[in-house]
């Protein structure tokens, strides 16, 4: 693999995250618990669909030819997509929302703090941008967890369950294959490794102040990175998809 | 939202203007959270560089029936507005 594309591989890996993520999200718009929290997770869907269009664009450039944002977006078929497995979990009740959120957010925050310092200057660009919204994001998540970890008993067995449930996909969020160590090499790429520590010590001083009991499920699983998926995501895509593939090419 | 839940009012300091202005209200359970959704709610559009939130249960508003005594003693005496001046060339308003 040449070094133009193991960079685009890794923009589409960084892509499908925050697409797959951002729809999920979006699933919530009109169907909040209330109005503010209603714009509140829209906004933050918006925030993931317009950093997703960030690596698309770039990755489209890399690419070359005919390709556009919306050939990553629209005409790829499930194997294609590389995203985390933990981004497509269908959207669960509120308290799993929350819970994917604090965690994936906790990582991105660290993540694009390290992006934002890539001898690539496109990633560093995206990195820059993307930590400012990370920061809210996580601002945001952290109160939720303890607004339902130290609400009633019911709002905290959700948050228990929606966080045992979610944390076997948290081991995928850090690891390094041969395209991401290549790069890493190359001082483009941030190394998972090297955040995990510092995530999983703020993370659980959350878990901790919400009153939640650390997880440890003694399983873990990983695939997305490979292109394979859960079932849920070939259902996440038919909706996504749906306008493009009826009607190639259509514009409005 | 729960039980509890406020209502806030909202005020925006845009880029334009030097005082915060009154937007728009929301509810929230606690004064941080009002903060955030006013940020998501009333500041999408780039509309502001400052927010304040502050619970609508905290404003002492003037009532419809005060109208009679605070405001009608004020009517005869133009020699407090500034309105018999002559505006000088090029200022629209003073």
């Amino acid at each position: 693999m040449t070094a133009n594309d193991s960079l685009l591989t890794y923009c589409l890996r960084l892509g499908d995250d925050a697409l797959i993520l951002g729809h999920r999200l979006s699933e919530w718009t009109s169907r909040a618990p209330f109005l503010e929290e209603d714009i509140a997770l829209t906004n933050v869907a918006l925030d993931f669909i317009g950093r997703a269009r960030l690596f698309y664009q770039y990755a489209a450039e890399l690419q070359g030819g005919d390709a556009t944002e919306d050939t990553f977006a629209y005409t790829r078929d499930v194997r294609d997509f590389t995203n985390l497995l933990i981004c497509e979990l269908p959207r669960g009740d509120f308290a799993f929302t929350i819970a994917r959120q604090f965690l994936f957010d906790s990582y991105a925050l660290l993540f694009m703090e390290q992006l934002k310092a890539s001898k690539d200057p496109r990633l560093a660009a995206i990195g820059a941008k993307a930590e400012k919204e990370s920061t809210y994001h996580v601002r945001r998540g952290r109160e939720w967890m303890l607004r339902l970890g130290g609400g009633t008993e019911e709002s905290h067995a959700k948050l228990q369950r929606a966080v045992d449930d979610l944390w076997g996909y948290t081991d995928e969020i850090f690891e390094v294959d041969t395209v991401t160590a290549g790069l890493i090499a190359d001082g483009v790429a941030v190394d998972p490794t090297l955040l995990r520590e510092e995530w999983h010590a703020a993370v659980s001083r959350v878990m901790a102040e919400a009153d939640l009991s650390q997880p440890s499920p003694g399983w873990s699983v990983e695939g997305g990175r490979r292109g394979i998926h859960t079932d849920d995501l070939g259902f996440l895509l038919a909706e996504l998809q749906f306008m493009q593939r009826a009607y190639p090419g259509l514009q409005w | 939202m729960s039980e509890q839940s406020k209502l806030y009012e909202v005020f925006v300091r845009s880029r334009r203007g030097l005082d915060h202005k009154h937007v728009g209200s929301l509810h929230a359970d606690d004064p941080e959270q009002a903060l955030e959704y006013a940020r998501d709610v009333y500041t999408r559009r780039g509309e502001g560089v400052s927010l304040w939130v502050v619970a609508a249960g905290d404003i002492t508003a003037s009532q419809e029936s005060d109208c009679d005594s605070f405001y009608d003693p004020l009517d005869d005496k133009p020699y407090r507005h500034a309105a018999m001046y002559d505006l000088p060339e090029g200022i629209d308003s003073l």
